[in-house]
């Protein structure tokens, strides 16, 4: 009797390690599959594009990788196609001035509004509340052929600001901040506050906004990868051709998108980089992004 | 609190400051999307062309796009049309249908408290990486791995092991292109979903678990009695928010190509409307056509207000 029962539990607890090896290596096939096309574009950036065309696919990396960098900025170098459609540095900074505003933007007012909705009492608020949820599905992509008239009647064809100051009415954000607010914000605070004479706005700056800072942190990280991401709505209204005035993905479009003068190695190399600063943002901030995709927040 | 609240503001009437909070949201808000919402609701009723934008003309472009009209270009703008919103179903579907399975799966395999997978934090972290790379770089990745001729990588690869005698053209067939989008657009959003799903089951209560354990339930049964039942609010929800952004997707059916022009077989919708207003100048057809997704979002949209309104819905991020 006793022999049996033991010899039924181990048995049991073979088959569920068996089980959970199994799986392990079902997630290992899986994080092969996740990296590989990255990691092919990543090995390829430091070969030539001789060496690609000839022997495909390769494991380690090569030494071309400042080569393929010379060749990318050179102004000669496939008559300068490369240059005049990839340029590092101004890709940075162009996202990182449009990702980095919107993001500000999103995240303080969409507070400052959730606020608003939380605190106050005042007729129509209910309205205001509803209709901030129920547009929330709604992306601006619906509207864009009559967005994109409007800019170019107003003269912002070719200007940023119809790329950053949207990002003030985020209704998804709103809607994380209001659900933060219902949880974890005491209005006893501002009461508290009102009594000791602090001004209404000087309560949000200074005591609200302290409170959002988690919330913060992981709306600004999204509505920063989203506005970076962004090819969209960049490549709709920047049109004049500008080099300094686009942004990343629309320079790697061009550059993916050169058909006449493809070298392998240079085009790979562009792809990276311009991957390069979200991905070490995301694996420095991972474990608050992979917590934070479940708590709220709507791709745009 | 709230009623103490309320008491308090018939003496002082704080009620201009809330006005004052929101205003910044709501002007911005009619500005960039009311108006161009509204933009777009009359530009659907205008003629194409940039030679004579201001001519009414009524139900027309709703007509020819739809139903197609008398002159051969009439025609061939509904057949257009016609074939962008097959193409963005095709497309969507087939996305969804392998990232369902696959993200239901390890969600599963996650959450289950009895055989545990080493690494799950790490798993989790290379699995959603995809989601937040670049589309337009994702683009141009698979660009360089699935090219048309034999310096594509996978062609070459094929091409050395002697599987294939000539390289197969990946991005100009229009199954191979439209596989490869799905698996693209399936590589890219299975993480998130995964932990979509992961976030539902972790809301069910464990002790359901174990009662089904100790009641001798199998593996299968627990997950189709007692964690599909649970999870299917937060399915539907994923399903109709993915079926949003699937509506949408443009990136990477917009780049997924050598030459110059979007494949057939990949126009989308957006890029339907995205073409007609840059291309050709059909604002027309643009804006009706994008009048067209703006209700059938409109209407998706509100299934998922019904269910944030719902206290005890999940809120998601949206998948694609």
């Amino acid at each position: 009797m006793a022999d049996s029962y033991n010899f039924s539990t181990s048995a049991y607890r073979r088959k569920i390690r068996m089980h959970s090896i199994l799986r392990f290596i079902f997630c290992l096939i899986l994080t092969i599959i996740s990296l590989i096309p990255i990691y092919i574009i990543l090995i390829n950036s430091t070969r030539d594009s001789a060496d690609i065309i000839q022997s495909g696919i390769a494991v380690l990396p090569d030494v071309h990788v400042l080569d393929n960098y010379a060749k990318l900025t050179s102004e000669t170098f496939a008559n300068g196609s490369y240059a005049r459609a990839f340029n590092l540095w101004i890709g940075y900074r162009n996202s990182l001035i449009i990702a980095g505003s919107s993001t500000i933007l999103s995240v303080f007012f969409s507070a400052m509004t959730a606020y608003g909705l939380t605190v106050y009492d005042f007729k129509g608020k209910k309205f205001a509340t509803t209709f901030i949820l129920m547009v929330m599905m709604v992306p601006t992509q619906v509207v864009s052929t009559g967005f994109l008239e409007f800019m170019a009647t107003l003269g912002l064809l070719n200007n940023y600001i119809p790329l950053i100051l949207p990002s003030i009415a985020a209704p998804a954000v709103v809607f994380f901040m209001l659900q933060y607010m219902k949880s974890s914000f005491p209005l006893d605070i501002v009461e508290a506050a009102r009594i000791d004479g602090c001004g209404e706005f000087r309560t949000f700056m200074q005591i609200a906004l302290p409170i959002f800072k988690p919330a913060f942190a992981v709306q600004a990280i999204f509505a920063f990868v989203a506005a970076w991401n962004n090819y969209y709505t960049p490549s709709m209204l920047l049109v004049n051709g500008d080099v300094n005035m686009k942004t990343m993905p629309m320079m790697v479009a061009g550059v993916t998108g050169l058909t006449t003068s493809t070298d392998y190695g240079v085009t790979n190399l562009a792809v990276i980089l311009s991957i390069l600063p979200i991905v070490i943002i995301y694996l420095l901030l991972s474990k608050f992004i992979v917590k934070g995709v479940a708590l709220g927040a709507v791709k745009g | 609190m709230q009623a103490a609240n309320g008491r308090r503001q018939r003496m002082v009437s704080y009620a201009k400051y809330g006005y004052m909070f929101i205003a910044p949201f709501f002007i911005i808000y009619a500005f960039f999307m009311i108006y161009p919402l509204i933009n777009t609701f009359l530009l659907s009723f205008k003629a194409n062309g940039s030679d004579h934008p201001d001519t009414w003309v009524g139900l027309q472009n709703y007509q020819y796009l739809l139903f197609g009209g008398e002159t051969r270009n009439q025609n061939a703008i509904s057949a257009e049309f016609w074939r962008s919103v097959g193409n963005t179903l095709i497309l969507w579907a087939g996305n969804f249908l392998v990232q369902i399975v696959l993200s239901l799966l390890l969600a599963v395999w996650f959450s289950d408290v009895r055989i545990k997978i080493k690494g799950t934090g790490f798993f989790k972290v290379v699995m959603y990486l995809p989601n937040i790379v670049t589309a337009a770089s994702v683009a141009g990745m698979f660009l360089m791995l699935f090219g048309n001729t034999k310096y594509g990588a996978v062609n070459s690869l094929l091409m050395n092991l002697e599987v294939i005698l000539k390289p197969i053209t990946f991005l100009n067939d229009t199954w191979t292109s439209r596989v490869l989008v799905m698996l693209i657009q399936s590589w890219m959003w299975y993480g998130n979903t995964m932990l979509l799903l992961l976030s539902g089951i972790f809301g069910i209560d464990p002790s359901i678990y174990e009662a089904a354990d100790i009641d001798g339930s199998s593996g299968a049964n627990t997950f189709f009695r007692i964690t599909m039942p649970i999870l299917k609010p937060i399915f539907i929800y994923v399903f109709i928010t993915s079926m949003i952004g699937g509506l949408q997707m443009f990136d990477i059916p917009y780049l997924l190509h050598e030459g110059n022009t979007v494949k057939p077989a990949l126009q989308t919708v957006a890029v339907f409307v995205y073409d007609n207003f840059h291309t050709v100048y059909n604002y027309g057809y643009s804006a009706a056509a994008s009048m067209i997704l703006f209700v059938v979002t409109a209407v998706l949209g509100l299934v998922i207000y019904r269910f944030n309104s719902d206290s005890t819905a999940p809120k998601k991020r949206r998948a694609k």
